[in-house]
């Protein structure tokens, strides 16, 4: 029932995207098209959370290849991203309903939209390599599309361009990743693969060609680069998506290989996810640091928080392959957990930055400023936000983080070498990228929102539609609500955790006040909800206390600033001048920076000049090379377009013999 | 009955900390004082200035947002929360379950986050200075802090508090990995509150301060709770030093009223000794440039890294 529940829903989603180009001349439809999509995906929703009879659902459709058909599952691990999904796309659908009407053009998004919402669905729900591949690259090209809305921008057609590259070659790995998997039998549907039995050198290619393949579609270091350019290019929205809800498809894909069909990991596996999880982390969160647009600060940020996930899922590998049930599952909720928050963080924060383009054109933090006057509701609600992702308590980002920092102090009864000095470098990379990233938030919040306007569109800012408002209202409460009641979630989650790494964390429902205890509660126990309550009674006791016995007079006057405040509001500290300690301190060896400071000598009236200069590194040592190695490769097969007709014939004369050989041997 | 005892003992710690932490200030300045050969003012100033703050009419920036105005009471909240949560003068307090060390330093971060937002909610330069320098020192110093956590709950087998401070009580030896932590603490501890050679807490009005800069602005009652928070911030982490690492004479929570006193006398011991080291350390070291502190802070990350490699290598032989 559920399952049919669904695929009904991803037929009528696509339906909709051909309701759009039929009805397109019709005033409202881009209203119609986004409300449709919200109620599609609350339903699929629900059919996910929905108790289903026995754990696993499948069926097969007649479609897709003749002699395959298509095979369709929901066991309890596709049950729970079928869940962040929809709830990701409905938000973000509801968001549209209000934010859709400042779209110039809105059939440049309006029929790939459902289009996307129903590829990632197929994509979670497939249950046969063709179906799955098929489905993935209907999520990348519809994604795609939907990058190139604002297309009259350059920047955008060079972000088009980058994401189809990179998205073919992500395609490319993991058709290859199913090859291998599906073996010579040629069995392509996931039940016969996870029966069929890998050799030693099989798994080890899978797991890279699924890096590979999921990585660069998560965003995983070093194949990030598509992501910081092509998540802002996209309208708001959309961005969301992208970066909110696609990243955790991609990620989905990950578990579904590497711990369902490859089958019992071997502990060598946990070290790939574990490093490119710690370098996304630091890279990630070291790039948002000096991003002064807005947009593509979040998109670095996702960047991190995708390594976190990794991290997480590395260290489960590692206990699974151990045996280690409880940390397996304590490392894989925290995982999950992580999943969850920041596809609602991350959603919020960039409906947020939707709004503040739409009511400024701004995207450059450093031309913003003083937007908690303009902006009032706006931003009580991205503070909110940057608070959870910050991971800071009583909100919910602090949860997975402190549920993964509770699997890596675990790690020590690590039988094997390599993982045990892996894991406390590991630690640190995340140490560091939790504190770094609350210095980012700060940043981005106190440039943005914060101080004087510095520019009159700052000034003029208004709170967007009410649409868009709730929904962000909405995300808040959620992750809150997450914060607190942590117990609810990681009940929730644990089923999955059973499944897939064949352990369950003791049920946190039983333990008193709602608090939780991975292991046991002399080992370690957090209550958010007790917290929050503490922070809240001793607020108001001082609250009390002053207007009891001291004075609640207060005059306005104008800022002291040492007895001499600027006048202008651009001598304010901006987000470079913010981001200049850490770009000292971390930034030579990251991003190889370089400050040239052009000062006049005394007397002289030139103005003096601060420049610097920022690169990727991995960018100039990865990505040109490789762009230099292919253009040369090219430029010389150049010659064969030249040859005459009879050097052509000696050529395939040639292969031919060349191939006979070949086969006789 | 013993949920009443219970509640009773922990209210107490928490008005045991609020007490405190300004007269730890005021012994440290006046120690200070002494050890330059003034007089100094007396130990209770630090009291009388917070009721005259809180007496004194509050004078707002024109430009001060309802961030501005929240954030002394949230600042003041979760650090009196965390340093109410480490163990003073008993162990096994009613609340010390609801929240281990990870999530004390989670709660003192959130505080630094209001705060160096608070100190941008104006829109002046010093604002921003001090913020953005707040940010990079908390950039570093949470890792290393997380680094002893690591190496202190690899040995004790656990994060919460309370079971860490028993663990070390029963197992009193010297290991090299919680020496190493020890230090890394010290450093850690020194950064975060602002001290001298990272940051003067006397000074005002200097192109090289942090902590100051950030709550230029601030007057009344929000200066008074800022002040208090910081006062607690420093006590909690002098609390946390001995308490971990000098964990003699603390009750356990089920032990009587008479090892109860005991506890709190060997703590206001323990303060009185931390302090005096503190103003001994302050008097005979320089202020750094403000471009050495990352090395003075990367010093107790490495540290505290190294201690966490040798609870690994030492744990498996």
């Amino acid at each position: 029932m559920p399952l049919y529940l669904a695929l009904t829903c991803v037929s009528a989603l696509l339906a909709v995207s051909v309701y759009a180009i039929v009805d397109r001349r019709n005033h409202d439809v881009s209203r119609n098209v986004y409300r449709l999509c919200v109620g599609l995906c609350c339903v699929i929703f629900l059919a996910a959370v929905m108790p289903r009879g026995a754990h696993v659902v499948s069926t097969v459709l007649p479609l897709g290849l003749p002699w395959i058909g298509m095979h369709v599952r929901i066991d309890v691990l596709t049950a729970f991203f079928l869940a962040v999904v929809n709830l990701g796309a409905a938000a973000a659908s509801a968001y549209a309903i209000g934010y859709g009407a400042h779209e110039k053009e809105p059939m440049r998004v309006l029929p790939f939209y459902p289009a996307f919402l129903a590829g990632m669905n197929l994509v979670v729900l497939a249950d046969d390599a063709f179906t799955f591949l098929v489905a993935w690259e209907f999520m990348s090209l519809t994604s795609w599309a939907l990058v190139l809305t604002h297309h009259h921008e350059e920047e955008n057609r060079h972000a088009g361009f980058v994401y189809l590259l990179m998205a073919s070659f992500g395609g490319f790995a993991l058709l290859m990743a199913f090859g291998v998997l599906g073996g010579v039998g040629g069995a392509y549907d996931f039940a016969s693969i996870r029966e069929s039995t890998k050799m030693g050198w099989t798994s080890g290619l899978v797991l890279a060609l699924a890096i590979v393949g999921m990585g660069s579609k998560a965003g995983l270091a070093p194949l990030h680069i598509w992501l910081p350019l092509a998540h802002p290019a996209a309208p708001s929205h959309v961005s969301a998506l992208m970066s909110g809800v696609m990243t955790k498809v991609a990620v989905y894909g990950f578990i579904r290989v590497v711990f369902d069909l490859l089958g019992p990991p071997a502990f060598w596996w946990s070290v790939e996810p574990m490093t490119f999880g710690a370098a996304s982390a630091l890279i990630g969160v070291l790039f948002a640091t000096i991003q002064s647009d807005l947009k593509k600060l979040l998109a670095y940020s996702t960047i991190e928080n995708i390594g976190v996930i990794f991290i997480a899922l590395g260290l489960a590998l590692a206990f699974k392959a151990n045996g280690m049930a409880l940390p397996a599952a304590l490392a894989f909720t925290a995982a999950l957990f992580h999943v969850f928050n920041h596809s609602l963080f991350k959603s919020l924060l960039f409906f947020g930055a939707g709004a503040v383009l739409n009511a400024s054109g701004e995207r450059s933090i450093e031309r913003l400023g003083g937007l908690i006057h303009s902006m009032p509701k706006t931003a009580f609600l991205f503070l909110g936000g940057c608070v959870a992702i910050a991971a800071l308590p009583p909100l919910n980002g602090f949860v997975s983080e402190w549920l993964v920092f509770q699997a890596i102090l675990l790690s020590p009864s690590l039988p094997q070498w390599t993982v045990k000095l892996l894991v406390p470098a590991v630690g640190v990379a995340l140490a560091l990228s939790a504190a770094l990233g609350a210095g980012c938030y700060i940043r981005a919040y106190g440039v943005a929102f914060l101080g004087r306007p510095r520019s009159e569109a700052a000034r003029k800012a208004h709170d967007p539609d009410r649409w868009s408002l709730a929904t962000m209202a909405v995300l808040l409460t959620l992750c809150l609500t997450a914060g607190l009641l942590p117990s609810l979630l990681i009940d929730t989650i644990s089923p999955v955790a059973k499944d897939f790494v064949g352990g369950r964390m003791p049920t946190q429902a039983e333990l008193s006040w709602l608090s939780i205890a991975p292991v046991a509660e002399s080992r370690s126990s957090y209550n958010g909800l007790l917290v929050f309550l503490f922070i809240l009674f001793s607020a108001y006791s001082a609250r009390w206390v002053i207007h009891k016995f001291g004075t609640a007079r207060s005059r306005r006057a104008p800022a002291w600033d040492c007895g001499h405040i600027e006048a202008s509001p651009m001598t304010q500290y901006t987000g470079s001048s913010f981001a200049q300690p850490i770009r000292r301190t971390l930034g030579v060896i990251a991003f190889s920076v370089r400050e040239r400071l052009d000062m006049p000598a005394p007397g002289d009236t030139r103005t003096a000049r601060l420049s610097v200069d920022i690169k990727d590194r991995i960018f100039d040592y990865l990505y040109a090379p490789l762009t230099r190695a292919v253009e040369s490769c090219a430029t010389g097969l150049n010659i064969l377009s030249l040859l005459t007709i009879q050097e052509y014939l000696a050529l395939v004369f040639a292969a031919l013999v060349f191939l006979l050989v070949l086969v006789a041997i | 009955m013993t949920l009443l005892f219970n509640l009773m003992a922990q209210s107490l710690q928490m008005l045991l900390v609020l007490a405190l932490a300004p007269l730890l200030i005021g012994f440290v300045r006046k120690l200070k004082a002494r050890l330059l050969r003034r007089r100094g003012p007396p130990i209770i100033q630090p009291w009388l200035d917070l009721i005259r703050l809180l007496r004194k009419e509050v004078v707002l920036a024109e430009n001060a947002s309802w961030l501005y105005r929240w954030a002394p009471y949230l600042i003041f909240a979760m650090i009196w929360v965390a340093a109410s949560l480490v163990p003073t003068f008993a162990t096994g307090l009613t609340f010390s379950w609801s929240a281990d060390l990870i999530a004390i330093i989670a709660l003192l971060g959130s505080a630094r986050f209001f705060l160096a937002l608070a100190g941008m909610d104006i829109g002046t330069s010093f604002g921003g200075i001090g913020s953005s320098r707040e940010a990079m020192f908390g950039s570093l110093a949470e890792p290393a802090m997380m680094m002893i956590v690591f190496t202190v709950s690899f040995v004790a087998g656990t994060t919460q508090l309370s079971e860490i401070a028993a663990y070390m009580a029963g197992n009193l030896e010297l290991r090299a990995s919680v020496g190493m932590a020890l230090v890394a603490l010290l450093i850690v501890a020194i950064a975060e509150n602002g001290r001298i050679p990272v940051d003067n807490p006397a000074t005002h009005l200097e192109l090289t301060m942090v902590h100051e800069a950030m709550v230029l602005e601030y007057s009344g009652r929000y200066l008074a709770l800022i002040e208090l928070a910081s006062a607690l911030k420093l006590l909690l982490y002098l609390s946390l030093i001995a308490c971990v690492f000098f964990p003699v004479g603390l009750a356990s929570h089920d032990a009587g009223a008479e090892a109860m006193m005991i506890g709190l006398g060997a703590y206001v011991l323990k303060l009185a000794i931390g302090g005096g080291a503190l103003a001994l350390f302050e008097t005979s070291t320089a202020k750094m440039r403000i471009f050495r502190v990352p090395d003075f802070l990367g010093a107790g990350l490495m540290l505290g890294l190294l201690a966490t490699l040798l609870v690994f290598v030492t744990r498996s032989l």
